[in-house]
């Protein structure tokens, strides 16, 4: 039953993309998303998606495979767009197309709608491309080293990014280990396939309670292991896997910096987002 | 210091080239008033030697090994590693540098998610220069036959292809004693024989000091020398010759003799005069010779 569950969603390939330094891309994707919420219309959204598209061609990946991505979120989108379209209100300025009790339909509230579905949409796209290009040994690295200057005000950014990296690489263990104990248990007659959503909930608890106390007598053993091998956290300890910057990374965070530039400059030579109704209006002299 | 009781059943030879000692250890888990796991062990193994450590379940031979990298600290009595006591608790460090240990679970030892870094684990601990690291990494797996792995999943390898890259990332530490614990029980046969044939290639190749911990009788006779412990105490210490020849005693401590020694003792039993053989081909041999005299 829990096959299907394939950890992490990395599409292996050798890209430009995929070759570029975790940590710039971290950084990239953070710029990504702040290009995102400065856009103040229309305008700025096409280029942010321009760029997106770009990059996942130059990422060589599927477009089926980033768009799938959304399917976990199309509910939050469609659940926040009808909320907006509903129950919108800008201010005096509204041209109402109907109302009826607490909810109102206006030209605002449609566009605002079209625009925080088109932010949310690229919010995830954007994000995936990452995850889809890095693996999570590489992201962990990458949060790691950018999250070093944390550790003068004694956050200790060593052993979470060990905690990660361990609880990433035990995925596979424990999911194998889960798969067991489902058999195991079917074996003796449970029932995991049928009743309601409650009923199938309950069925898991004879699963998850071995589970977790396997995971304890795992953690215990590799606690050992890890003494056993010397660990004796961050101090004195050297780093294999060095992440170097190069001349791809250059070029993606000049490509970013004059995204940025560009909507700003869109934000403030062009209109806001709400002004294309005045502008439609004059044009068809209404 | 030394509690004047004598310990059961011991005969250490006073002056060794000694890699372990332990004198007169005693360790419990239970902090009250309890049994305990290890009861006045004493017992000195040389720099070189392949020694097994056998006993049944609860017999106290997990401890035994946990006492030696300091994992855990004797209640009594003391334990040195290449003259470091493990009561030192600065000597951790240096004391688990000398003596690596590869635990059961292939599975719970794992560290990282591809084996050079899993590998690299040990000797980043250790703050090796990252060269040196990318060398260590090779030769560790070059010894273990996993070379080809290096940038490989340890969730996607068979069990005993775990132990081996658990083995190397022992091996990069660059040990004296190598500690396995039960390391080979979860294995299929096939990945147990993987297993023995390195440590076996270790100890004669490296000169690599091995503590094999099983309660497979087979594994202990590729050992020099075999230590039998029962209750917490070490009950028989000898050749594996020696120990499996003492076949009444060792059903006491509720072990059985290794196959081809167990037929080798009924056609004894039996009446036929064969010589006592411990594996099938020295067995065969020796039935073949008994045959010819008869």
């Amino acid at each position: 039953m829990l096959n299907d569950v394939t950890f992490g969603q990395y599409y292996p390939a050798k890209s430009f993309v995929h070759n570029m330094d975790p940590r710039m891309k971290l950084l990239l994707v953070i710029a990504y998303i702040v290009a995102i919420f400065i856009a103040n219309n229309f305008f700025g959204l096409l280029l942010v998606t321009f760029v997106l598209l770009f990059f996942i061609l130059l990422a060589r990946v599927p477009f089926g495979r980033v768009l799938r991505s959304i399917k976990m979120i199309l509910f939050l989108i469609v659940f926040t767009a009808v909320l907006n379209l509903l129950f919108y209100t800008g201010g005096e300025n509204d041209i109402v197309l109907a109302k009826w009790w607490i909810i109102t339909i206006s030209w605002q509230s449609i566009i605002n709608t079209v625009f925080l579905a088109m932010r949310l949409l690229l919010l995830v796209l954007g994000t995936a491309l990452l995850t889809l290009t890095t693996t999570p040994v590489a992201l962990t690295d990458g949060i790691e080293s950018l999250l070093k200057p944390l550790k003068y005000i004694k956050v200790p950014v060593h052993e979470l990014a060990l905690v990660m990296s361990i609880a990433l690489r035990f995925i596979p263990t424990l999911m194998e280990e889960t798969n067991r104990i489902v058999a195991a248990q079917k074996a003796r007659g449970a029932n995991f396939e049928t009743g309601g959503i409650f009923r199938r909930a309950k069925a898991m608890i004879p699963v998850l309670i071995p589970l977790l106390v396997s995971a304890f007598r795992r953690a215990e053993d590799l606690g050992d292991a890890m003494d056993a091998r010397c660990y004796s956290g961050a101090k004195g300890r050297t780093k294999y896997k060095k992440l170097t910057f190069t001349w791809r990374d250059l070029l993606g965070f000049l490509f970013f910096a004059a995204l940025i530039t560009g909507i700003v400059f869109l934000n403030i030579y062009l209109l806001g987002r709400f002004d294309i109704i005045w502008q439609v209006q004059e044009w068809f002299g209404a | 210091m030394q509690p004047s009781a004598a310990p059961a059943a011991e005969d250490a030879a006073p002056a060794c080239e000694e890699a372990v000692r332990f004198e007169n250890v005693k360790y419990t888990y239970d902090d009250e008033e309890g049994s305990f796991a290890v009861n006045g062990v004493s017992l000195c193994i040389r720099a070189g030697e392949f020694v097994a450590v056998l006993g049944r379940n609860g017999s106290g031979k997990s401890t035994l090994a946990k006492l030696i990298n300091a994992l855990l600290r004797p209640t009594e009595g003391k334990v040195t590693v290449f003259g470091m006591d493990t009561s030192d608790t600065k000597k951790a460090f240096a004391i688990r540098k000398c003596a690596g240990m590869v635990f059961q679970n292939p599975d719970n030892q794992t560290v990282a998610s591809v084996v050079e870094d899993d590998v690299a684990f040990g000797p980043e601990n250790i703050g090796v220069p990252r060269e040196e690291i990318g060398r260590r990494i090779a030769a560790a797996l070059n010894a273990v036959g996993m070379s080809e792995f290096r940038y490989a999943t340890p969730s996607r390898l068979s069990g005993g292809q775990k132990q081996r890259i658990a083995i190397a990332g022992v091996l990069a530490i660059l040990p004296k004693i190598m500690i396995l614990d039960e390391s080979a029980a979860m294995l299929d046969p096939k990945g147990r024989r993987e297993v023995m044939e390195i440590v076996k290639k270790l100890n004669r190749e490296q000169g690599m000091t091995v503590l094999l911990i099983t309660h497979f009788m087979e594994e202990a006779l590729q050992a020099q020398r075999a230590v039998v412990m029962h209750r917490g105490e070490v009950v028989m210490d000898g050749t594996p010759e020696q120990i499996f020849a003492r076949a009444d005693e060792l059903e006491t401590y509720n072990l059985t003799l290794p196959r081809a020694a167990y037929i080798c003792k009924r056609l004894q039993q039996a009446g036929m005069p064969v010589e006592n053989a411990f594996n099938a081909e020295e067995l065969a041999r020796k039935i073949c010779a008994s045959l010819q005299k008869g």
